[in-house]
């Protein structure tokens, strides 16, 4: 029977191989999961990986989607590092655009090119706001900041709600419950022409070389990773927790909210209650799925932005359920933690009886 | 009585023959003989890492030897897990207690039997035990409220109520003051006078001497020696255990300067719901002095050295003073004390100390900063060199400098930490337990180091359990007991039998300060 027995050192090869292993095992299980609902297994895959990528203008689209998830999930890795969960980025990331958007609609048609970078540090001011209330409540009362950033996303996608059912309801838009389209000198300057991908892009690939450098050459990134992987060795060193809590929830809260503002300001370009879209906790796997390595998670939002296109081509193309792309992102991450075992255990054949 | 086979007639106890045990990286035990004989103290004397714990693991069932026969009474037996071994007869006292805090000593002795007993029939049958062996324990009391030595005494009557023949101790006098000490050699000869045999394992000389009547050396896996303690010498047997003799110290005499660290009637309630009120600890550590504090562990070691290295942030709150060079550091948290010279190495290694799953190189980077640039930039190549010198220096046996924390052995995790705050020339150095579970030759060379830090003129205070090591290095003793301090006594005026009396909390100035509080 197989057996898992103890590696002496966690193995490096499977520290990277996991995560590859773990694709591999998420696409079997797709293709068994196409075969199930009578769908050819080939032509679904190519949704997901072939079409994604197949012209200038499917990448771009992959590039949307794959801003905000990197953003967000950079946020989140230096909290997962510095072990703050914050599970709430989807709030955060809707904070920011309610933020950037209010800014936005006060935009006229003779407003400067200056309201770009103001609705984006709304947005990021935002984002780091709402993080702030979990760390206040963690600071002040230990309360648990899983619980309450998780709790607070249902909280913003109320004030949300409100505000495009209420003060800033479009006046000329049939009362659907959306602001007005926002004016075009607030749109995010594209990339290139043909393409909805704009400089999000880069501010994403900025923010992943920004964090490598402050993970891995700063004391003060070194100071945070103490207190995650031993809290005690970091008290000794005299590393504040307190800090590496504020400092953890406001950058990813900060960088969702930024997510959340070119997202509104980018492909959307009004506030409607179709802003959150589940990046936020799509962006946990990200993180996890990138090893909380900024250059791992480049990767990985590219994967799962992948998911989110093949999903929505399935659904309208091959007609499979909306909800194949969370089933996809679910056996990912699942499959990872599975596969994460091999890191520190190797699976060896014993002869029965034996021990 | 000869500690030779041939003369005895009867089957040895346990015979161990040609026992291999090999892991992925090391050779844990090659080809070991051991034999016990019935009613026999045998000591396994070796080295932190010299296989003593893989060999008693694998008498009681826990690991199971690649090769090898295992012989019990005569007949041969494979041992596949504890159960078994108790079945057999075999029990064993592990240095670590595996007790629950809130259930009562008669509950958890329950837990480890088989559940044909009911709960009152076990607390009788602990009763009759313990006055049996003289072993005083009250089966209805909680263990949280039980001193170490106490649930030592559970251990060991758990064990009793097995009948076992052979009786299986690991380190047991770690914990214990010298008087408990004796205590537990009493019952340990009455169980040996009965037919018992036992399996002692210990590095500490004196107690293999007084209690063992054979004894197995190991080093690296293998048998070096197997001697009548009693006719060996501190030398002979440290000989066979590390090769060679330990160098020995090189103790200068100083004459101390003036006062780096006071400590002025600190009270501090405890953090911890099983804590130490520390109660108006009072002592002063002068420059080129090494000050000791003796006591059994838990007695407020841990919420002292919280207090001292200022990682117990509530400090400025504690009744008391706090002064290092007459400054009053009490509201500095441990950065701010080390930038005035005060360091520290913390008892727990791995986790406190030092970051596991980092480098050696990074850990450096927990209390030291001349590796970093301008806003905090870390200079790996100057990082890596500074970890590469210190490693070389302290003869730190590790892969490198990007060798992680956690891969090396404890005592050159020790060597490295201790180092690393010796390297940065401290005013003041307090060091935690320096030697738990280090080899001989790298305590040797540890105590060696502290020793040559006050010859500099170094402030240096030393918290330990082993008395030998205190009397070994410091200067001046103090003695800790339930969160109180004695006073201070030179070296040469003190003695193992008044330190084990002050450990009882019965110090002259005790009795005075009581008569105070009450009138």
């Amino acid at each position: 029977m197989l057996r898992l027995e103890p590696r002496p050192g966690a193995s490096r090869l499977w520290t990277y191989a996991s995560p590859l292993l773990a694709i591999a095992l998420t696409v079997g299980l797709g293709v068994l999961i196409f075969l199930a609902l009578d769908k050819d297994p080939v032509r679904a895959l190519q949704m997901f990986f072939w079409e994604p990528l197949k012209s200038k203008y499917a990448i771009g689209e992959l590039m949307v989607k794959a801003t905000p998830l990197l953003l967000i999930a950079l946020g989140l890795s230096l909290c997962f590092r510095s072990n703050v969960w914050n599970i709430g980025a989807e709030g955060q990331f809707v904070i920011g655009a309610v933020c950037a958007g209010g800014v936005a609609l006060l935009a006229s048609k003779d407003t400067g090119a200056w309201i770009v970078p103001a609705l984006l540090l709304a947005g990021v001011l935002g984002g780091m706001a709402w993080a702030g209330l979990t760390a206040l409540l963690r600071d002040r009362f230990n309360a648990n900041e899983i619980l309450v950033s998780l709790m607070l996303v249902y909280v913003a996608i109320m004030v949300l709600t409100y505000m495009v059912h209420g003060p800033w309801k479009d006046p000329a838009g049939f009362n659907f419950p959306q602001s007005k389209t926002f004016e075009s000198v607030t749109k995010i300057p594209r990339l290139m022409s043909g393409s909805r991908a704009n400089i999000g892009v880069m501010l994403a690939l900025a923010g992943a070389v920004v964090l490598w450098i402050y993970l891995f050459r700063t004391r003060a990134g070194f100071a945070q990773q103490v207190g995650g992987l031993a809290p005690a060795a970091a008290r000794y060193a005299g590393f504040s927790s307190r800090r590496a809590l504020w400092v953890a929830l406001l950058v990813s809260g900060g960088t969702a909210g930024l997510a959340g503002a070119l997202e509104v300001a980018g492909p959307i370009g009004q506030l409607t209650p179709y802003v959150p879209a589940g990046y936020g906790f799509a962006a946990i796997i990200v993180a996890f799925v990138g090893r909380l390595h900024p250059g791992g998670m480049v990767l990985s939002a590219i994967l799962m932005s992948m998911f989110y296109i093949g999903g929505e081509l399935a659904q309208s193309r091959m007609g499979l359920p909306r909800s194949i792309t969370g089933v996809f992102q679910g056996l990912l991450l699942f499959c990872l933690l599975a596969c994460d075992t091999l890191v520190a255990y190797r699976l060896r054949w014993m002869p029965k009886g034996g021990r | 009585m000869s500690a030779s086979a041939a003369t005895d007639p009867a089957a040895p106890r346990l015979a161990l023959r040609g026992i291999t045990k090999r892991y992925p990286a090391v050779l844990a035990n090659d080809r070991i003989d051991l034999q016990v004989l019935p009613g026999q103290a045998h000591a396994v004397l070796g080295e932190n890492g010299a296989g003593k714990s893989t060999l008693m693991k694998i008498v009681y069932g826990a690991v199971k030897p690649d090769e090898g026969q295992i012989r019990f009474n005569g007949q041969p037996v494979q041992i596949r897990n504890p159960q078994q071994a108790r079945a057999l007869g075999i029990s064993m006292v592990f240095q670590h207690f595996s007790l629950f805090d809130t259930l009562t000593v008669a509950e958890n002795v329950w837990l480890g039997l088989d559940k044909s007993l009911s709960l009152a029939e076990v607390t009788e049958r602990i009763r009759s035990k313990a006055s049996e062996y003289g072993l005083e324990i009250e089966p209805e009391r909680p263990v949280h409220t039980l001193s170490v030595g106490e649930m030592q005494r559970v251990e060991i009557i758990r064990a009793l109520l097995g009948e076992p023949q052979l009786l299986i101790l690991d380190e047991p006098t770690s914990v214990l003051t010298p008087q408990a000490v004796d205590k537990l050699f009493e019952v340990l000869r009455l169980l040996v006078s009965q037919g018992c045999s036992l399996l002692y394992i210990s590095h500490k000389l004196h107690e293999i001497r007084a209690l063992c009547t054979a004894c197995t050396v190991l080093r690296g896996g293998r048998v070096t020696g197997v001697c009548d303690p009693r006719e060996e010498s501190n030398a002979s047997l440290s000989r066979m255990m590390i090769g060679a003799e330990p160098p020995p110290l090189q103790v200068h005499q100083r004459q101390p300067t003036a006062p780096v660290l006071s400590v002025r009637g600190l009270s501090l309630p405890k953090a911890e719901p099983f804590g130490v009120d520390l109660d108006r600890v009072s002592l002063q550590v002068r420059g080129g002095e090494v000050v000791g504090i003796a006591g059994v562990s838990g007695n407020g070691q841990r919420e002292l050295m919280w207090a001292l290295s200022g990682e117990d942030e509530r400090a400025p709150e504690a009744g008391g003073q706090l002064l290092l060079h007459g400054q009053d550091i009490a509201g500095m948290g441990p950065g701010g004390r080390r930038r005035l010279g005060l360091h520290f190495v913390p008892e727990e290694r791995l986790g406190r100390g030092a970051v596991p799953s980092m480098s050696l190189a990074h850990n450096l980077l927990l209390t030291r900063s001349e590796s970093l640039g301008m806003a905090g930039w870390i200079r790996t190549g100057a990082l890596a060199e500074q970890a590469r010198g210190l490693i070389e220096r302290f003869r730190v046996k590790a892969g490198g400098p990007q060798a992680l924390a956690q891969s090396l052995s404890g005592g050159n995790l020790q060597k490295f930490i201790v180092g690393r705050e010796i390297e940065a020339r401290p005013k003041m150095l307090i060091v935690s337990q320096p030697t738990w579970g280090v080899d001989v030759g790298a305590a040797a060379q540890i105590r060696g180091e502290i020793l040559a830090l006050a010859d500099a003129g170094c402030a240096v205070l030393v918290v330990s359990e082993e008395l030998d090591e205190l009397f070994e290095i410091c200067d001046r003793l103090h003695v800790i007991t339930k969160g109180r301090l004695s006073p201070g006594v030179a070296r040469d005026q003190a003695s193992v039998e008044l330190i084990g009396e002050w450990m009882s909390g019965l110090w002259p100035e005790a009795a005075a300060e009581g008569h105070h509080a009450q009138a």
